[in-house]
């Protein structure tokens, strides 16, 4: 048996939740005693890249090098996984949650009839059943999940254990699975993508600002702290609404949910919907000028002060710090 | 077109959350229940469907009896007619089944979906009908044009969106800005009442993955202050104390 962790990369690059996915699995593997963890890689990858999969703790990963598998098209990526299930004898996979992941887990279950749980916050209960923690009611609650089926698919949270880094090198093997045309139906025609800036749902800082920005172009502070800190931009709802900022940079409960380290929010005032994106974040930090600001109540640290002058300030000082 | 929206029936996103029964039942109390934002997305988009292609657009909802003034107020929003599973949603698989079920007995072409229930965020629903259905899904998806039987969407992916041709029939979770949310008039209440709303029966009883027992998150430590026109003590604090820099 072993634990099959679905890799995802992003122009060759595997991303960073993908090796955490990798050290659950192998966390998950020494407690149930369910053998090697061997990652799987769809489309082309950096082959210099594999090296970090095996030291998150891959024992083995499984290459398939089909052109077509570079971008994720859903349906060809869940059979793909389901075939490198059977093939590796599996019984349970691991994946991080993400837009392709979500999509690509949910047809799997169904495919290889394992029950599925998402947002997973930590190791499984083994003792006695199978209890998954999970994250609910957009991170506001807890659900202990008992899952009751031979083949599991755990869809893991940012953060869920710490990332492994000794893990020795991983085999990488050849793959061959045969996909019907009919999974490649529908067709990707043009991806628009952010390169070179640090991504949202896997940062591990994270630079917000609000409202009380008063316009895009006061952005350029949000920016600079952000680039000093090596942290991605967020926002609040209005301010994708206005068009301040685009869409996939809105934090909340109808946006992203992110769990970094650590959040800055910067002239937001904390209503239920946006802290329901931030509240997996281990430390948040509030700049606002209202002492009264609800958004203080959820918040490690605050400042009471203007934005305008705050910010700069605080970038100046981080900036001889860091 | 016969279009299919499947919607939930959740706390108001301002809710507390709370749980009784020794944290084994969400506690109700005060609790003011919604169509889940996301569904009312992809019921807003529906509803601009329906009328583009003089279509029959049906509301679908696996819950108990309490759950039908959820689905009579997406009768007012616009929906033609609505369906009730009799049944508590015991987990994202049992509620696919249903769903699934009732989806091919309808023959509809186009099912919406909200990207993620607000209770249990599982994103799972969509992907587990389309499987079952043999039909593609797709998700998060923030824009759904439609042309004969061929479907322009943007998906929503980590730091942008892609563009994804498919044909009729699919499963789309939906998200803003899809469309805008529609507030239901006083015509539509008035008609929401004589409307069909049909309470059939759950077809298979198989579960896999269900929630035994709740918890909530620590209670959170008061907001350490600093002052305005003292900064690099917040970079400290980061630094030594959060160790988050
Ligand atoms: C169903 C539903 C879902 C929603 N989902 C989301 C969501 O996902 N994400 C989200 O963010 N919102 C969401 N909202 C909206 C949410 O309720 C709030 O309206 C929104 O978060 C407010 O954004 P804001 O804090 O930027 O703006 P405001 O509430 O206007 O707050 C601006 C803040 O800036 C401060 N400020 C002003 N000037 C300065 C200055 N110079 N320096 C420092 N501070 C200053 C003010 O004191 C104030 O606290 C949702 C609402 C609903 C009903
Ligand atoms: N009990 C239910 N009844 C009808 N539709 C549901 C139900 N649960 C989930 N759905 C649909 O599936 C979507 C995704 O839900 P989930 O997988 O639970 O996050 C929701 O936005 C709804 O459109």
């Amino acid at each position: 048996m072993s634990v099959l962790v679905y890799i995802e990369h992003a122009e060759g690059k595997v991303k960073k939740t993908s090796l955490e996915a990798v050290s659950f699995a192998n966390a998950l593997a020494a407690k149930t005693g369910e053998g090697d963890v061997v990652a799987l890689a769809l489309g082309a990858i950096d082959q210099a890249e594999l090296a970090a999969v095996g030291k998150a703790g891959a024992a083995k990963v499984l290459q398939v090098s089909d052109s077509r598998l570079d971008a994720g098209v859903i349906q060809a990526h869940a059979t793909a996984v389901a075939q490198a299930f059977e093939k590796a004898g599996a019984s349970t996979v691991v994946l991080a949650k993400s837009s392709l992941g979500d999509a690509v887990a949910a047809r799997l279950s169904i495919k290889i009839k394992a029950g599925l749980v998402s947002n997973v916050v930590e190791l499984p209960n083994t003792d006695g059943g199978y209890l998954v923690k999970r994250s609910i009611y957009t991170g506001k609650a807890f659900a202990e999940t008992s899952l009751t089926t031979a083949n599991k698919i755990l869809a893991v949270k940012k953060n869920a254990v710490d990332l492994k880094t000794d893990g020795g090198d991983a085999a990488v093997e050849a793959l061959e699975v045969s996909i019907p045309d009919s999974d490649f139906a529908s067709k990707i025609v043009s991806t628009e993508r952010a390169t070179g800036e640090v991504l949202l749902p896997e940062a591990d800082i994270v630079v917000s600002g609000g409202r009380g920005m008063k316009g895009p172009e006061n952005w350029g502070m949000i920016e600079d702290l952000a680039k000093t800190l090596g942290a991605a931009t967020g926002c609040s709802k209005p301010v994708s609404d206005m068009g301040w900022r685009p869409h996939h940079e809105h934090v909340g409960q109808t946006g992203v949910k992110v769990a970094p380290s650590l959040y800055i929010a910067i002239g937001i005032s904390g209503a239920i919907q946006h802290l329901a994106g931030v509240n997996s974040s281990k430390c948040i930090v509030v700049i606002n000028k209202d002492p009264e600001a609800p958004f203080f109540k959820a918040a490690d640290y605050g400042i009471v002060g203007d934005a305008f002058e705050v910010v700069p300030k605080l970038n100046e000082a981080l900036k001889a710090e860091l | 077109m016969k279009i299919l929206v499947c919607i939930t029936h959740v706390p108001d996103t301002t809710s507390k959350i709370q749980f009784t029964a020794d944290n084994t039942k969400f506690d109700t109390t005060g609790v003011q229940f919604i169509i889940g934002p996301y569904d009312d997305y992809a019921l807003a988009r529906a509803v601009e469907l329906r009328d583009q292609t003089s279509g029959k657009l049906t509301v679908l909802n696996v819950g108990e009896s309490e759950t039908e003034p959820t689905l009579r107020k997406a009768l007012a929003i616009g929906a033609d007619e609505a369906i009730r599973v009799n049944a508590s949603p015991k987990d994202s698989f049992f509620v696919a089944e249903q769903i699934a079920h009732y989806a091919k007995e309808g023959g509809y072409d186009l099912i919406l979906m909200g990207r993620e229930s607000i209770d249990f965020n599982g994103g799972m629903v969509h992907g587990m009908v389309g499987e079952i259905l043999g039909m593609p899904s797709f998700s998060p998806v923030m824009k759904l044009d439609l042309d004969g039987t061929s479907v322009t969407m943007s998906r929503e992916i980590e730091g942008g969106k892609e563009v994804v041709e498919a044909s009729l029939p699919l499963i789309a979770g939906c998200q803003e800005p899809i469309a805008e949310w529609k507030i239901p008039n006083m015509r539509g209440i008035m008609s929401a009442r004589t409307k069909p709303l049909n309470v059939v029966e759950p077809v298979s009883e198989e579960t896999q993955a269900v929630a035994v027992k709740y918890e909530l998150p620590p209670a959170k430590g008061a907001v350490k202050l600093i002052d305005k026109d003292n900064v690099s003590e917040l970079v400290k604090l980061l630094k030594n104390e959060a160790k988050v820099l």
